[in-house]
């Protein structure tokens, strides 16, 4: 394996605008309000920027193509800014061209930015879009919550889990969130609910009900990087550094090949075994203090416990009804409230949930502060759907963990 | 002389009850409860004229060899491409061979009959497959409404004595316009009833019928199946009286049950009658509309059994009191379909013909290193083959009975008819795929039901008038 990327870069800075339906906010005004205060954050100046990396997921319905509206936005330095896009894992791609660039010496210090403006659309969800020309005559053109519904089944029957119990654990994700989301003031979603309140909700794709799924918000989040070196130069001393950066893409064995069952992530698994190795981390469950996953829907969140094996196969119910995963939990899930909560601007989320942990590794959460002097926190950002995704996990802790 | 040797029918498993036709309509329209008795057959929101006789085919040719076909006739007055040939789509969606001779035919009521004729008289070496389909369309409130019904029957011809040999055929044709509608018109208009009773069932066709009859050389009585379809009450029993054929030669005429299928309905009602009759039985099949068609046929040995004959399609259905639902699936009303339908479904042209045997005929491929199926086929395989490249051959999976492995009964996306139920199937033989189902309830799917495929529509293109088709899954049975 290659040597990795851990604590060859530390985070300068990170900033996140307010999520939520920002009727108000053109995506340029999000940017800037995320920018700003990591500029703050960094106590550096724009002209000190030597790259930039722009994550969008639906640049046609907001933003539109290229690097371009991000440098216009922030009035770069005409620097390079490289525009990604991998789904709803592209805010941890903007982090992983920043983090490489510094990583490699092209780079003294890079931006990763990433922005949705998806209430521009005139409905609620997701937006419905071309997946491309042989997609389009051969694929099934569903809702996200109609992909993502499709885990319930295939791990009940897996398990052997009754409906009612697995609906139950959903709920109780869903629950967990809403009261971290209730503390947190940049969140989309700020009010508390009860289980029944879920479990009486609407269906939208079975199982899902209304309260199974994510918020779909504006937003923008960014993070400046360089090295640790630079950092200290700066005048940093608590160093947050990037322990782990992997990516796994689906390259259609869930879907074309033969074995794979519908009830987990392929790729997260792939991602997480090799982020572990990045980071050094033996036993997940023991050294992980905190993690904000990719919870677009209670069940992806619940079936991604055990594929980041941080719960034992077939263990995901049981420990999210034992609570594991609530704030005052072994290993706090979604702090922040989640893009349940916190929202699910699509290109600002991989970067927002790298925001929480690097606020709470700095011991600066306010009111949702975790108070075990978190040092390891992981991210885990994914993009498309069970069946053909991308997978990106992002490890960063304390310097010299 | 050109046999009949094998055949299919399809008829969809929606039966809306006519008693919610009049029920609608009473206020404006009392003298239609009359007509609210029994049930008419319809399509739904993803079926036309050319995905019903896709479905008669493959009946048809359950046990038939494909490559062998070299002719293909589809009859319809409803199909949905005036240019595009409809037997084109057809072809492809059967994997019928590239060298094979298709042609769309219309011309009105007696349009399946005319074809199947002249597919038997035309005496060409190789097998035709000849097809009628219909989804006619007719005005709320009118008395097309109540008797149509939407059906498709197929008749694969060929040399050897099959299951029926023709003794005679006959035509008379006249300009005698009972009903009439203009190529852009999607309903018909209707004269009065009374004239075409004593016109046409009291002399034309009888006087056709007697002419063929002493063509074969055969008595009136011996026919022991008669067919004739007609929405006309009584116009079968007036013939019966007039050529001496026995009353109870008349075979169903499925009014109660399916409804009158236009140019496609003969030939639903020989395929039940080929079901039906017994060996050296005589039938007699007549097809009036701007004249008449007559053809006599004798039942011969022959065995062939689609895997459902239109007594098991009588039997799969599902029935509906919801007239509304019938108007959305006909196009009859416009409903607001919400911003999710506005997603733009051009169909690129060069993409389809490129992967035509994949969107139209299901064609996967086969690893030739590891055996593995896949769909679609790709130049390098999904299944680690050492990484090789075009070492894919093709093959077909329509045919394969599938099972579900995951599925969700979405109520966000976008359907005419929701909630949208998807999800992937695993093919007996391996191979699996993410595909919408269909003719499905969606409280009763199963991981680990047995499906099977079928060919619908996929999406229409509102703005330029195109519609996609491509393969959905559907309860086996």
């Amino acid at each position: 394996m290659a040597r990795g990327i851990k604590d060859k870069v530390a985070i300068l800075g990170m900033g996140c605008a307010r999520f939520g339906e920002r009727w108000e906010a053109d995506a340029d005004t999000l940017m800037v309000e995320a920018y700003e205060e990591a500029l703050e954050d960094a106590g550096i100046e724009t002209g000190q920027l030597d790259a930039a990396w722009l994550s969008v997921g639906f640049d046609a319905l907001n933003i539109g193509p290229s690097g371009i509206p991000a440098s216009m936005a922030l009035r770069l330095d005409n620097v390079a800014v490289t525009k990604v896009e991998n789904y709803c894992a592209s805010g941890t791609e903007a982090l992983r061209g920043a983090v490489y660039a510094v990583a490699s010496g092209a780079a003294d210090i890079a931006l990763a930015i990433g922005v949705e403006k998806l209430k521009d659309t005139g409905y609620g969800g997701l937006p419905v879009r071309t997946r491309g020309t042989t997609f389009d005559m051969i694929g099934v053109v569903g809702s996200a919550p109609g992909n993502f519904a499709q885990l319930a089944e295939a791990y009940r029957n897996r398990h052997g889990i009754s409906r009612d119990e697995l609906k139950r654990a959903m709920a109780h994700v869903s629950v967990k969130s809403h009261d971290n989301g209730a503390m947190n003031p940049k969140a989309h979603l700020r009010k508390r609910i009860d289980i029944d309140t879920v479990l009486q909700a609407p269906m939208v794709a079975a199982p899902l009900g209304l309260y199974d799924c994510c918020g779909v918000s504006d937003g923008a989040a960014c993070a400046i990087v360089t090295t640790p070196e630079i950092a200290r130069r700066l005048g940093k001393t608590d160093l947050v550094t990037v322990k782990a950066l992997q990516l796994a893409v689906s390259n259609g064995w869930e879907l074309q090949g033969q074995g794979w069952d519908g009830s987990y992530f392929h790729t997260t698994r792939l991602a997480a075994d090799r982020a572990y190795k990045e980071a050094g981390v033996s036993k997940p469950e023991a050294q992980i203090d905190l993690m904000e996953v990719h919870d677009c829907f209670s069940i992806t969140e619940l079936v991604t416990m055990e594929d980041l094996r941080v719960s034992e196969p077939g263990r995901a119910v049981a420990d999210v009804l034992d609570g594991k995963f609530d704030a005052d939990g072994a290993i706090p899930c979604q702090i922040d409230g989640g893009l349940k909560c916190f929202g699910h601007p699509v290109g600002a989320s991989g970067l927002r949930m790298i925001y929480e942990n690097y606020l709470q590794l700095l011991g600066r959460a306010g009111e949702r502060q975790r108070q075990d002097n978190p040092k390891l926190a992981l991210s885990h950002n994914l993009g498309g759907m069970p069946n053909q995704n991308v997978a990106a996990i992002a490890l960063v802790g304390l310097e010299g963990v | 002389m050109t046999s009949i040797l094998a055949s299919g029918a399809y008829i969809p498993r929606l039966r809306l009850q006519r008693s919610a036709i009049a029920a609608a309509h009473g206020w404006f329209a009392p003298g239609l409860r009359g007509l609210g008795k029994g049930e008419r057959a319809f399509g739904s929101w993803d079926e036309d004229a050319v995905t019903m006789a896709v479905e008669a085919a493959r009946n048809c040719l359950e046990d038939c060899d494909r490559d062998g076909i070299d002719s293909v006739v589809l009859a319809s007055a409803t199909l949905p491409f005036a240019e595009r040939q409809n037997a084109a789509i057809l072809k492809e969606a059967l994997t019928l061979r590239d060298d094979v001779f298709a042609v769309d035919c219309g011309g009105g009521q007696r349009a399946g009959l005319s074809a199947l004729v002249q597919a038997l008289r035309g005496g060409t070496a190789g097998q035709t497959l000849c097809i009628a389909s219909e989804r006619p369309l007719a005005l709320p409130a009118s008395e097309d409404e109540m008797h149509q019904g939407d059906a498709a029957a197929a008749f694969l011809l060929g040399d050897g004595p099959g299951v029926a040999e023709v003794l005679a055929t006959h035509a008379v044709t006249f300009d005698f316009v009972d009903r009439f509608r203009e190529s852009d018109r999607d309903h018909g208009y209707a004269w009065e009833s009374r004239w075409v009773r004593e016109e046409a069932f009291g002399r034309i066709v009888p006087d056709a019928v007697g002419a063929t009859l002493a063509k074969a050389g055969l008595p009136a009585g011996e026919v022991t199946h008669f067919i004739m379809p007609s929405p006309l009450r009584g116009a079968q029993a007036l013939v019966c009286r007039k050529t001496g054929i026995p009353a109870e030669a008349a075979c169903d005429t499925f009014a109660a049950t399916v409804g009158d299928a236009g140019g496609a309905h003969a030939l639903l009602m020989l395929s039940h009658a080929l079901e039906t009759a017994a060996e050296g039985d005589i039938i007699l099949a007549a097809g009036f509309g701007s004249g008449c068609d007559v053809l006599i046929l004798r039942r011969t040995g022959g065995t062939s059994r689609p895997r459902l004959a239109v007594s098991d399609w009588l039997e799969r259905r599902a029935v509906s009191d919801n007239y509304m639902k019938f108007l959305v699936f006909n196009d009859r009303i416009a409903i607001e379909k919400g911003m999710r339908a506005e997603f733009d479904q051009k169909q690129p042209m060069t993409a389809l013909w490129r992967n035509r045997k994949a969107v139209l005929g299901l064609v996967g491929g086969r690893c030739t290193r590891t055996g593995a199926v896949q769909f679609p086929k790709s130049d390098i395989s999904v299944n680690p083959n050492a990484h090789a490249v075009g070492t894919q051959e093709d093959y077909k999976l329509a045919e394969r009975r599938a099972t579900i492995v995951t599925f969700t009964a979405d109520r966000l996306t976008y359907t005419l008819d929701p909630p949208g139920c998807y999800g992937m199937v695993e093919f007996d033989g391996g191979g699996r795929m993410y595909a919408e189902f269909c003719d499905v309830e969606a409280d009763t799917l199963e991981v680990g039901q047995p499906m099977r495929m079928m060919f619908r529509v996929k999406s229409f293109d509102e703005m330029r008038g195109f519609r996609r088709y491509f393969w959905k899954a559907a309860p086996a049975g």
